[in-house]
């Protein structure tokens, strides 16, 4: 178990209870999609892994350590990268290889060895020739890549994605999916895409009244239909019982 | 684009060099000028500028266009500065004196203003904004204020992008500006909310840099080496220096 969450209550200034007693574990090697309603905090619970929030009661453990304070935080962040749902959060260096080195560079690591990380990591990212382009004239899909490489350049053991398909067009989108699937990491996905899930996902968690649902088996699949499609809405009666889309109503 | 590095592009001896040197050359180049009163040093500093220019190959029309942007300034101080100041009337206009000592005084400005801008064109405006901050943080310059530049320089296109998605967010909905309370309040909210935006903005982009291990400290991935073409243009400039410096403060002329 690398990640484990108990009770944690979590609301923004004058805001209702986003989070309520939440509880959460997830385990090396796990690829789990997280859905939920808009607003639902997603997003938010991402940030109180990360340590940038402080959850006003429960207990957050990472890798097995309780983790409160900010020093606590700093060890976890080069351990999990977090993918921001806007990737102009993220690039905030004038050049793409700076963006990438950033991360190396506050490990520690000597500025050649930092270019040789970044380097490296945007090759793998089918990104070779973009060190010196300018960031903020990146498109949407380059920068979402570019941003993934600055989280990957940092070696972390989890990934934490915010929506990394939002956007995206159908190429960019397939040549995410193949980095994703071609990871060794574990990863926990925010989407809304079904297809975008079933095919980087081995199990979706379903964020929803402020609790996390983990339904283990997973739930989103292809299914071929015996009869003719139908323009309504349809629910299936057998299964492992409720389907998201139920819980999400 | 608020920014458009138009100049940046080019193989010139210029666009080679140390950006160091560039900065260095042009600071204290501009400090001589400002400070200079006599046309002859005037005159050689305005040459040596267009001599750069020259040696940067930069479009003429797009350095002319930058030049008439401080120009169209100038131009006001000669509307009133040779009226305004008191010695031999040159000419007269109506019942006003144009001076000699203000005619004088507005050249002079307008030679400074242009050769210092020409200047700039050739050696500052020839670098990337990003290699600017570079250049500036391994000369003295702090640290923090080299981060803030860059930061700024990010970012103010993002802002823009903001400011233009509000102003279509109101113009779609018919909104146009008149002399009126609903005019002025409706700006006010768009000043406001980009403010909000670019706060918030700030305090995601942190986060971020949070999880990359941000320790408040800035690595910088750039070191330039000095080249032979460096040396002999150090040279030549500490050369135009003592030329500009002869002239102004010496009694040869």
């Amino acid at each position: 178990m690398i990640i484990n969450l108990t009770d944690i209550s979590f609301s923004y200034p004058e805001g209702a209870p986003l989070l309520n007693n939440l509880s959460m574990q997830f385990y090396k090697g796990d690829r789990v999609g997280l859905i939920g309603p808009n607003g639902g905090g997603k997003t938010t619970l991402f940030h109180i892994i990360m340590g940038l929030l402080k959850p006003y009661s429960g207990k957050v453990e990472i890798f097995g350590k309780p983790v409160r304070e900010e020093k606590d935080f700093r060890s976890v962040r080069q351990r999990i990268g977090l993918l921001f749902q806007d990737s102009d959060d993220q690039l905030f260096s004038p050049t793409v290889l700076e963006d990438v080195a950033f991360g190396p560079l506050n490990l520690g690591k000597p500025v050649d060895e930092a270019k040789v990380i970044a380097r490296k990591t945007l090759d793998s990212l089918g990104l070779s020739g973009f060190e010196d382009r300018i960031t903020y004239k990146l498109s949407g899909g380059e920068k979402r890549m570019v941003s993934l490489a600055t989280v990957l350049a940092m070696e972390p053991e989890i990934l934490l994605l915010d929506e990394p398909s939002a956007g995206l067009d159908e190429n960019t989108r397939a040549s995410l999916i193949k980095v994703l699937t071609g990871l060794d990491l574990s990863y926990i996905l925010i989407s809304h895409e079904m297809e975008f899930l079933d095919s980087t996902t081995t199990s979706v968690y379903i964020l929803k009244d402020g609790k996390v649902f983990m339904n283990g088996d997973r739930q989103i699949h292809r299914h071929y239909h015996i009869h003719p499609h139908s323009a309504l809405p349809h629910r299936h009666e057998s299964g492992l019982g409720k389907k998201y889309t139920d819980f999400l109503a | 684009m608020m920014i458009e590095e138009s100049f940046v592009n080019g193989n010139s001896l210029i666009h080679r060099l140390n950006p160091v040197l560039k900065i260095g050359f042009a600071i204290i180049y501009s400090f001589v000028v400002a400070v200079s009163s006599k046309f002859p040093s005037l005159f050689a500093a305005l040459f040596i500028a267009l001599f750069l220019v020259i040696l940067a190959r930069l479009n003429p029309r797009k350095a002319a266009v930058r030049l008439a942007a401080v120009n169209g300034i100038i131009i006001l101080f000669w509307f009133f500065l040779p009226f305004t100041f008191q010695g031999e009337a040159l000419f007269h206009i109506g019942p006003f004196a144009v001076t000699r000592p203000g005619v004088i005084f507005a050249a002079g400005i307008t030679l400074k203003a242009n050769a210092i801008l020409i200047a700039f064109i050739a050696l500052v405006a020839t670098m990337r904004v990003t290699t600017l901050g570079h250049a500036l943080n391994s000369m003295l310059i702090p640290e923090k204020l080299v981060q803030f530049f860059l930061l700024t320089y990010r970012y103010l296109f993002v802002i823009q992008t903001e400011y233009q998605k509000l102003t279509r967010a109101v113009k779609v909905r018919g909104f146009r500006p008149g002399t009126n309370l609903h005019t002025y309040r409706t700006y006010a909210y768009l000043a406001g909310m980009l403010f909000v935006r670019a706060s918030v903005r700030g305090e995601r982009v942190y986060q971020a840099m949070l999880c990359r291990g941000f320790k408040g400290k800035f690595y910088s991935l750039h070191e330039y080496s000095i080249s032979k073409a460096d040396i002999t243009c150090a040279v030549f400039m500490t050369a135009a220096i003592a030329i500009l410096v002869v002239l102004e403060w010496t009694k040869i002329i």
